[in-house]
């Protein structure tokens, strides 16, 4: 009995680093052998969803979503191009945050498919949360007299999403380590654009909760959040707004830790990954050493968030039957409608 | 023959041997066999019997058929594996085709007629002539001596624009090297080198400028590498790194099992901003599909061979291309420009009246010819005599467009003129 762990990602036809996350936390399971097999399959890219299961030889196939929240994606698209037959979002028992692992035959290949949750709502996505903070600030010790913000990108139509950050915000003020934490977005309420006005800190770090860096982290937020006037001139790490010190973290996704979620989700949903953990967990951590490596925000890998058009990202959000063509993009209702 | 070796072939002769997938010795061509009279040897062109240990092991010590053996049943195994069958194409040895599927097979799929496999038989030989392409090094499956005749001196096969060669080792050992066809000729020092099979992602991202390559398949490949020496697994993990699936659908297609998903399949699924290519389908034929498989599934723009047709009964008007490998589907760089043509194609036509001299409007088709088959870098800078050279092109806008951009003065919107 072989074991294989398939991550699946959205990919990009435009951006050619949108890929490069899923590549590298790849790379990392990879490298601790405890798969028989690492693959990896996108939506854009190649191998796609509908062959990936077809690239691996394993009996058993641990397939780990790298998105943000549970919604369109991880409930609709991906189950459907894996051929999942006889999967219902109901086998997850979640409440938009706590899916775990449904277990289903791929009537592509016979394998028995472990299809997991997505690592965005996986409790150990809070560790990487905070370990952005090491990393950007390049102290493992980060936390006093900082205000760390985990930033979203929100939408009406994308309550899983905001449930994702809200969930991870708590978690992170539990630890009680940063003097405030909150939970800001970029379509709604509250608006990261006002970031200094929430936190009462001299230091404040931003950490978006995307899978890789693109339009949204590499562009939209710096100018929103007044890091610059235009994201092609660049901005420091940290940089002054407001009368406070903002060091912006790019996507949580870049985070060498996000390999370990991955794990803990084939984990919890059977795979035997022995040491794995623990082993990712020390080959990723922050020594106060590599502060001098640390890259500028924004160096480190793009855009897997986001589609070919730009549209909206964060996964999340059941699609209502109104709803699912449009969901994606605002100018589909005129087309659906046609 | 290494030892090892010799006392594999004694221990599957025996029956005692793993791998228990393959018990006894039955395989292209070497039959070894125990019995109480003592072993069995026979190959094409030997057979001898009742031989003791040491007997049999003066056959075996400088026999190709028991190193290739040793090579396929206990290194590499995995009879059914598809990454076992591209390595046994790639030296132009006979393909297993495994069980008897054949209550399985799509029916759609009428190119499996020509397949002359015989089930069971492992000497059946491998036509595939689904490709044009050079199926094996020499075009002919070889016995196991001329085999290793060719493999000696290196057997090339390509795979889109990969090239790749394999060679014969120590011991019957295979090793593999990969670089791009267009490097066929070069000195191997000249390339740069990759070990790891997965640097071939990198290689694959951009083309000769330096730009995204979203789809693998496109044959905008870079040249200037090679990975030199690779094993079985590494030669097969290049190539799919390289060209993802097509190891796992060309093997389909070969046994007969290759899952076609239609135009009207794949549209059907679409949800989401995709959704909307459903509405496309009015009923009205088919002929935009043709544009879009035109467009987009041509040689010229992707190496895959479309099998996918407009449905079950309905085949496309255009060529499918001569790829070796079968594309199953419309890909997501289709799915993407259909989304795009359909909101194009849901506008009304109207009439504009404009004057063009006949040389302006030939000019306009060259023009969108030169882009459309990505030429326009290629004209020469004061080449004025090419319709599409970019003074000709920017005479014709400065002639011919208005302040807002309008060919000829001709608003887009009737009322704007107003």
């Amino acid at each position: 009995m072989t074991q294989a762990l398939v991550l699946v990602a959205h990919g990009s036809h435009l951006n050619p680093d949108s890929s490069t996350p899923t590549y590298e936390h790849a790379d990392t399971i990879r490298e601790t052998g405890v798969f028989d097999e690492v693959a990896t399959g996108f939506w854009k890219e190649e191998p796609s969803l509908r062959e990936v299961l077809r690239t691996v030889e394993s009996d058993e196939v641990y397939v780990v979503p790298l998105f943000v929240s549970e919604g369109y994606f991880t409930e609709q698209v991906i189950p459907r191009e894996l051929r999942l037959d006889g999967w219902d979002v109901a086998d997850w028992e979640s409440d938009g945050i706590s899916a775990d692992v449904a277990t289903y035959t791929a009537t592509d290949t016979g394998q028995t498919v472990h299809y997991c949750g997505p690592v965005g709502t996986h409790r150990t996505m809070t560790d990487v949360i905070v370990r952005r903070a090491e990393t950007v600030t390049g102290d493992p010790d980060v936390g006093e007299g900082f205000g760390l913000a985990v930033v979203g990108h929100g939408t009406e139509r994308n309550e899983n999403s905001a449930k994702a950050i809200q969930y991870h915000a708590d978690r992170v003020r539990e630890l009680d380590r940063f003097d405030e934490v909150r939970d800001l977005y970029m379509d709604e309420d509250p608006e990261v654009d006002d970031v200094a006005e929430f936190f009462e800190t001299d230091d404040v770090v931003l950490v978006p909760l995307f899978i890789a860096d693109g339009y949204h982290t590499e562009e939209d937020i710096p100018e929103d959040v007044g890091l610059t006037d235009d994201y092609r001139e660049g901005y420091d790490v940290p940089a002054t707004v407001g009368g406070r010190r903002i060091w912006y973290a790019g996507a949580v996704g870049t985070e060498p830790l996000l390999a370990d979620v991955a794990l803990e989700r084939a984990a919890d949903a059977g795979a035997d990954v022995g040491d794995a953990v623990a082993d990712v967990r020390e080959a990723t951590r922050v020594v106060e050493a590599a502060a001098d490596d640390e890259p500028a925000a924004g160096d480190d890998g793009e855009a897997v968030t986001e589609s070919d058009d730009g549209e909206a990202v964060a996964d999340g959000g059941r699609p209502t039957a109104a709803a699912a063509g449009t969901e994606r993009d605002d100018t589909t209702a005129e087309e659906a409608g046609e | 023959m290494h030892d090892g070796q010799f006392d594999a072939l004694v221990a599957a002769a025996s029956d005692a041997g793993v791998p228990a997938a393959a018990p006894g010795v039955d395989f292209d061509g070497l039959r070894v066999e125990r019995t109480a009279e003592g072993f069995t040897f026979e190959t094409p062109a030997t057979t001898a019997t009742g031989l003791d240990r040491a007997q049999l092991r003066e056959h075996a010590a400088d026999s190709p058929y028991v190193t290739n053996w040793y090579f396929w049943q206990w290194t590499v195994r995995n009879p059914e594996s598809p990454r076992r069958a591209f390595c046994r194409r790639l030296e132009g040895a006979p393909i297993e085709t495994g069980v008897d599927h054949g209550d399985d097979s799509e029916s759609g799929d009428a190119k499996d007629d020509t397949e002359s496999d015989v089930e069971g038989d492992d000497l059946s030989v491998d036509t595939d002539d689904h490709d044009g392409a050079v199926d094996t090094p020499a075009g002919e499956t070889h016995g196991v001596p001329e085999r290793y005749d060719v493999l000696a001196d290196g057997a090339v096969t390509e795979w889109g624009q990969l090239r790749i060669e394999a060679r014969l080792a120590a011991d019957g050992e295979r090793v593999y090297e990969v670089r791009h066809v267009d490097d066929a000729e070069t000195d191997r020092a000249a390339l740069t080198t990759h070990e790891d099979p997965l640097d071939a992602r990198e290689v694959a991202k951009t083309d000769e400028r330096d730009r995204y390559r979203p789809l693998k398949t496109a044959p905008t490949l870079q040249s200037g590498w090679v990975f030199p020496d690779l094993g079985w697994r590494e030669v097969a993990q290049t190539v799919e790194t390289f060209y993802p699936a097509t190891v796992a659908n060309w093997y389909r297609e070969r046994r007969g099992e290759l899952d076609v998903d239609h135009w009207r399949d794949t549209v059907s699924r679409q949800t989401g901003i995709y959704g909307v290519v459903k509405t496309w389908d009015r009923g009205e034929g088919h002929e935009h599909v043709n544009w879009v498989a035109e467009s987009c599934c041509d040689d010229s723009q992707c190496l895959k061979r479309r099998e996918w047709q407009y449905d079950d009964e309905t085949e496309l008007a255009v060529d499918g291309g001569d790829g070796q490998f079968p594309c199953r589907e419309p890909c997501s760089v289709v799915i993407t420009a259909a989304r795009k043509w359909t909101r194009l194609e849901s506008e009304q036509p109207r009439t504009y009246e404009l004057e063009l001299t006949p040389s302006e409007k030939e000019q306009l088709e060259a023009v969108i010819d030169a882009v459309a088959d990505g030429r326009a870098d290629e004209i020469r800078e004061a080449d004025v005599k090419d319709d599409a050279n970019r003074y000709r092109t920017r005479f014709l806008r400065a002639k011919l467009f208005d302040d807002d951009g309008n060919l000829a003065g001709v608003p887009t919107e009737p009322d704007e003129a107003e």
